[in-house]
């Protein structure tokens, strides 16, 4: 969590965290060059695992250049070249987070590209959908992409920070649907528990953003205190906040819980 | 489901109620400001519907109707931020 303090992974450890996953993201500016990504991939592949452990944390990390930055072809093929060489990195579980941001050709291009990266590399997906009025339609693009893939297996995807509006359109295609929490910009842990209700648990994870803006390590212990509230028990609430992701990334033969 | 399940009303009315004495205020605010002629407040306005029905999937129908409808990739894009509600231009 290159953008977190070690009090987060503290507040992590002591509400009984096991793992974390940390897809590459953007830095809060636009990288000048490769150069900036293929140090970037270092820290989350070498420097990162360790800062966790020492709160007996396992970290896991997912590559590409994010679609934040991907605008620009030249740049992102720089990178995309770059990242087989990170792949056969221990905590590396796949390609991500890829995905729209505007919605642009260019965007999509790149995106086609990381898909075919992955489908080379035998690589999980985890996927970023695009914020607020961009969300609905970037990710039927999303879907479209992935699904014009036939040798896409929808099991091995992940498309995260869905809403109540795109939600479904994920499940009925047979993806995960990630849900991000936030305290209040996006999804908060209240409205989260309601998409349980109303769409199900299945190949569902809920997770904590720990991003640059104000975000909460502690969002998925409060979605817990939520589902208690609402009346769940501990085996509901088990499979959704460990057995659900520990399925999802126990895809990976690198992902093992110590 | 275990037997101890809270009152979601008793959990949930204050905060709502902030909610929506905060737009309420909002709406005032920037009336006061000559702010309203704003494509966003438009959108904001045309959700408040949804908020007397009677159907399910309130935030669902409220999301869609702060979405770019379009289908198209876009061109290209001068900014990286989004604001909320589709712009007129889209």
């Amino acid at each position: 969590m290159v953008s977190r303090t070690t009090d987060d992974y503290m507040a992590l450890a002591c509400a009984g965290c096991k793992a974390v996953n940390e897809p590459a993201f953007w830095a809060g500016f636009d990288r000048a060059s490769s150069q900036g990504f293929y140090d970037y991939f270092r820290q989350i592949t070498e420097y990162e695992p360790k800062r966790a452990a020492k709160f007996c944390i396992d970290h896991y990390c997912w590559l590409c250049i994010n679609p934040k930055e991907s605008e620009d072809v030249v740049l992102a093929r720089e990178v995309i070249s770059i990242i087989p060489d990170f792949l056969q990195c221990d905590n590396v579980l796949g390609i991500g987070e890829i995905g729209l941001n505007k919605n642009t050709r260019n965007e999509l291009q790149i995106l086609e590209e990381h898909i075919q990266l992955a489908i080379d590399h035998d690589q999980m997906i985890l996927v970023h959908t695009p914020h607020l009025e961009d969300k609905l339609k970037g990710t039927k693009l999303i879907l479209d992409a992935l699904c014009n893939h036939s040798s896409i297996d929808p099991s091995k995807v992940i498309i995260d920070h869905v809403e109540e509006h795109t939600a479904p359109l994920v499940m009925d295609r047979g993806f995960w649907s990630g849900m991000t929490l936030y305290p209040e910009s996006k999804v908060t842990p209240n409205r989260a528990v309601d998409m349980l209700e109303l769409y199900g648990h299945e190949r569902v994870w809920m997770n904590s953003a720990c991003d640059w803006g104000v975000s909460d390590p502690l969002s998925v212990p409060k979605a817990i205190l939520e589902m208690r509230r609402r009346g769940y028990d501990d085996s509901f609430i088990d499979k959704v906040v460990y057995l659900n992701p520990a399925q999802f990334m126990g895809q990976s033969p690198k992902f093992k819980l110590s | 489901m275990s037997e101890k399940k809270t009152n979601l009303v008793d959990l949930g009315f204050m905060d709502a109620r902030i909610k929506l004495i905060d737009i309420a205020a909002f709406l005032d605010r920037i009336d006061r400001h000559d702010q309203s002629d704003d494509y966003r407040v438009s959108a904001l306005k045309g959700a408040f519907p949804e908020l007397l029905s009677s159907e399910t999937g309130r935030a669902a129908r409220v999301l869609d109707l702060l979405s770019d409808q379009s289908t198209e990739p876009v061109s290209e894009s001068n900014m990286q931020g989004a604001f909320g509600a589709p712009s007129p231009d889209q």
